[in-house]
């Protein structure tokens, strides 16, 4: 043979679809991976055993049942988030502006355990859902109608509704600050906790994991199953398309986006009367981009993004015990997470592309 | 005896499960045409990426000049002499014909142009190609582009050349023009492989015949040794029938007035110019012209998806009052139930969901059948496996995305669709691009079937050969005009190609 060129060393081949048991157990493969490199990289960092490492995390994340309920309700938090994205993604309209839609949806709900103390509670919480609603949609409307009406780029202007939205949640934090001088707003209500949202069944959160859990199922149906699920498909696809079957792409692009900022902007009501019980620049605290990973993990499945979640949480909490337990920086325990991360995204690869070797076909088509 | 340019052994290329090219054996001469033939899906395009550099064979031999090569990108391509012409050109708008002829040629850093000009300008005359070298591209015909391409590729020096499909975008007096060129590139020694679909003009060009049937290779012959019939049962592998069956229209009457309808582009450019014509229910109106001189603004004019400017569109329902197009929306031409049926030119583009399988598909234009939110499953699912069966769609499953399928199932899908809406007004355009012969035949009788339902049909055609055989009346359009409705069954293909080029009764 002329060897003055040789076959290159490495193909990438296109895989057809693989079953789906096989593709979870690649990704149960770069699960361990990852957990092995990162003991490595604990190892020779820190010098720690790196079982004892990751009992830590474990424990971090799933210690008590108080830490449990913890994980579960942040979990539910970043799910919310990830479930008012689906639908927009699905869309292909790059909602990247949740953490906006979650603060508007934050400061109308802590202005109304702030001004309607004198509310009956069933009324109380009816304003608060409603009025968080209401304002995420309206943050997801403003890109929708220029986006439907000019075609402008949905992308740079839910973006910049973020900023919009924190220079807001700036405002009110100063008006509402108290104590006074502390440029914090304190936890609302601490001693009468009107508009802070009640436990079920004896357990602090599980209201949290009834309704982000209905919501999720509800999402699926609504994208599989209904009529403006599949409106939402044809457009997401091909706008021309979508024209061809007389569809009005307009008013499918600006009612996605009312709904997906909406839940967004729920999850708002979720963060300030359900967990914080306050308001802050940081009340999204990023996970208005983190949802954006966790919807695009999960291919825009709500279903799936439940076990996305979860993983991601765990991940994060389990980080923070790291940290604080062997005192650790946080960026340590930041770099696990990270290859952890890197090795589930990497399997994606696996699954949809094979590798073939140099001189490795001839077995490889025998077998 | 010449020497092989070209000798293809046993080449295998493999995705996932599906063997696109299985054992494939391929020879070219120096001097010599070599057509090649085969349905869609048979592996013509992947045979000639690997040899253009774009896919790397599982294994097999590939012999340039009786030398074994292994070619791994389109550069080392280039550098063995071998160089393809794709069906979509590759050409910077802005430069001039010799700007893209020398772009990209290694060397040194600053060119004399009026030097190199001078060797473009030997070549075209050894050939004899026209072309004015100093046009911007942006200028020129589909022909005159084409044109650029070749010449770029013999100018760096290719002496094996690959054609796609390369009369597809071309009126019949161009086509005669390239075979010129072809021919004089065959006396001076070159190998040429040219991939078409029209079987007359393989027998026109060509010296020898391959022909590839699903992935593998099915035999060469000599091609003054074959005509249409032998070469169509070798692609096919059994005899097949390859007659439209034209009957007499019945019962016409007028169904659709198109009247001075003028359209406006996004850029201001006037698309269709006071076009008028009718259509009438029971017979076939062919639409001829060069791609792009307003067949498709026409239809969607018509189906509601393009705004006119001016003009009327007038349909006529059964024993009911006519109606106006102009103005309304798809949804509002559905609701006032008209029953119109269009297969557009970009079948993923518009006609279908290419994430969506079979069922989602037939969906899309009655999703809303029911009342409540939810969608309904059961109609489009049957109807899907109906498709399916009747016109016999080779896809893995319902709900296989239809992207996934290959050109002329996609075109089954859409086009069983469309019928099954049991139109009153069907319009199709280029519906059989870049299908096969029996996929083609499949939808012309299709068309056929419909028109003697008492459908009006309107279909946009590259085939002037098909069009005359298929159509009763054929309109052609050259930039946005009309300039000439034919009697399809007197009118001869110089005609049409002469009328395809003229502008307000001047010709060009």
């Amino acid at each position: 043979m002329d060897n003055s060129v040789q076959e290159p060393f490495i193909r990438i081949a296109r895989r057809e679809d693989m079953i789906w048991w096989k593709a979870w157990i690649i990704r149960g493969i770069a699960l361990l991976l990852s957990l092995v490199v990162c003991a490595v990289v604990i190892f020779a960092i820190v010098k720690m055993n790196p079982i004892n490492v990751y009992q830590t995390m474990f424990k971090g994340a799933f210690g008590s049942t108080r830490r449990t309920w913890i994980t579960i309700r942040d979990t539910m938090m970043l799910l919310c988030i990830s479930i008012g994205l689906a639908p927009a993604f699905k869309m292909k309209f790059w909602n990247i502006g949740a953490e906006g839609q979650i603060l508007v949806g934050g400061v109308v709900t802590a202005a109304c355990m702030i001004y309607l103390t004198n509310f009956p509670t069933p009324l109380l919480f009816l304003a608060m859902i409603a009025t968080s609603c209401i304002a995420g949609a309206m943050w997801g409307f403003l890109p929708a109608i220029f986006k439907a009406k000019f075609n402008t780029n949905e992308t740079l202007f839910t973006l910049m509704m973020n900023y919009v939205a924190i220079q807001l949640t700036s405002f009110a934090v100063a008006k509402w600050e108290n104590p006074y001088g502390s440029n914090t707003v304190g936890i609302i209500n601490s001693s009468t906790k009107i508009g802070w949202m009640p436990g079920l069944f004896g357990k602090e959160y599980m209201l949290h994991l009834i309704i982000v859990l209905a919501l999720a199922i509800g999402m699926y149906i609504y994208l599989k199953k209904s009529k403006q699920g599949y409106e939402i498909a044809v457009v997401g696809d091909s706008e021309n398309t979508a024209r061809y079957a007389g569809i009005s792409v307009s008013k499918v692009i600006i009612r996605t986006m009312l709904i997906s900022g909406g839940i967004c902007g729920l999850s708002g009501f979720l963060a300030v009367s359900g967990a914080s019980h306050t308001i802050s620049t940081s009340t999204a605290g990023g996970r208005g981009f983190t949802a954006i990973i966790v919807a695009w993990l999960a291919k825009f499945n709500t279903i799936t993004m439940i076990a996305i979640s979860l993983l991601l949480i765990f991940l994060q909490n389990g980080a923070v015990e790291i940290a604080s337990k062997y005192g650790l920086n946080d960026y340590a325990s930041k770099m696990i997470t990270g290859i952890i991360l890197f090795f589930i995204l990497g399997s994606e690869f696996f699954i949809n592309y094979s590798l073939i070797f140099r001189g490795g076909k001839k077995n490889k088509k025998e077998e | 005896m010449k020497e092989n340019a070209i000798e293809i052994r046993n080449l295998t290329k493999s995705f996932g499960s599906i063997k696109a090219n299985n054992k494939v054996c391929l020879e070219v001469k120096e001097g010599e045409i070599l057509a090649l033939l085969g349905e869609n899906g048979s592996g013509k395009t992947t045979l000639m990426n690997m040899l253009s550099g774009i896919y790397f064979p599982d294994s097999g031999e590939i012999l340039v000049h009786g030398k074994e090569v292994t070619i791994r990108s389109p550069k080392d391509s280039y550098d063995l002499g071998i160089g393809m012409v794709h069906q979509h050109f590759k050409l910077v708008d802005v430069f001039t014909a010799a700007e893209n002829i020398v772009l990209g040629i290694p060397g040194a850093q600053f060119m004399n142009m009026s030097e190199i000009k001078k060797k473009i300008k030997a070549l075209i005359d050894k050939y004899g190609f026209e072309i004015d070298l100093d046009k911007k591209i942006y200028d020129m015909s589909v022909s005159e582009k084409q044109t650029v391409e070749i010449i770029k590729i013999l100018f760096r020096g290719a002496n094996i050349l690959i054609l796609d499909e390369p009369t597809a975008v071309l009126t019949p007096q161009e086509t005669k023009r390239l075979f010129g060129v072809l021919r004089n590139m065959r006396e001076n020694g070159k190998a040429i492989i040219i991939i078409t679909h029209k079987l007359h003009e393989v027998l026109e060009i060509s010296d020898r015949v391959s022909v590839l049937r699903k992935g593998e290779y099915a035999g060469t012959v000599n091609t003054c040794d074959a005509d249409e019939m032998i070469l169509t049962e070798m692609m096919v592998g059994k005899k097949v029938e390859l007659n439209i069956e034209r009957t007499e229209p019945e019962n016409v009457s007028e169904k659709l007035r198109v009247e001075n309808l003028t359209c406006i582009n996004a850029d201001g450019r006037k698309v269709l110019d006071n076009v008028t014509f009718t259509a009438y229910s029971g017979e076939i109106l062919g639409i001829a012209g060069i791609a792009g001189s307003g067949q498709k603004e026409l239809l969607e004019a018509i189906a509601g998806l393009q705004t006119a400017e001016d003009g009327s569109i007038i349909y006529t329902k059964k024993d009911e009052e006519p109606c106006e197009l102009v103005g309304k929306t798809p949804l509002q031409i559905r609701d006032m139930g008209i029953a119109l049926a269009f297969v557009p030119e970009d079948r993923l583009g518009m006609g279908l969901v290419g994430s969506m399988g079979m069922t989602g598909n037939m969906m899309l234009r009655n999703y809303k059948r029911g009342s409540g939110p939810f969608t309904e499953r059961k109609y489009p699912r049957k109807l899907a496996e109906s498709i399916k069966e009747k016109l016999d769609v080779v896809t893995p499953g319902l709900s296989t995305p239809v992207r996934k399928l290959s050109g002329g199932n996609v075109q089954k899908v859409l086009v069983g669709r469309e019928i099954a809406l049991k139109p009153q007004l069907l319009m199709a355009a280029y519906a059989v691009r870049g299908l096969d012969i029996n996929t083609s035949y499949t939808i012309y009788n299709l068309l056929s079937e419909e028109k003697q339902k008492g459908v009006a049909v309107i279909y946009v055609g590259e085939d002037l050969d098909v069009l005359l055989e298929l159509c009763d009346r054929i309109m052609v359009m050259c930039d946005g005009h009309v300039t000439g409705i034919l009697d399809a069954r007197t009118a001869k293909k110089e005609d049409i190609g002469l009328l395809m080029i003229k502008h307000d009764g001047k010709e060009e």
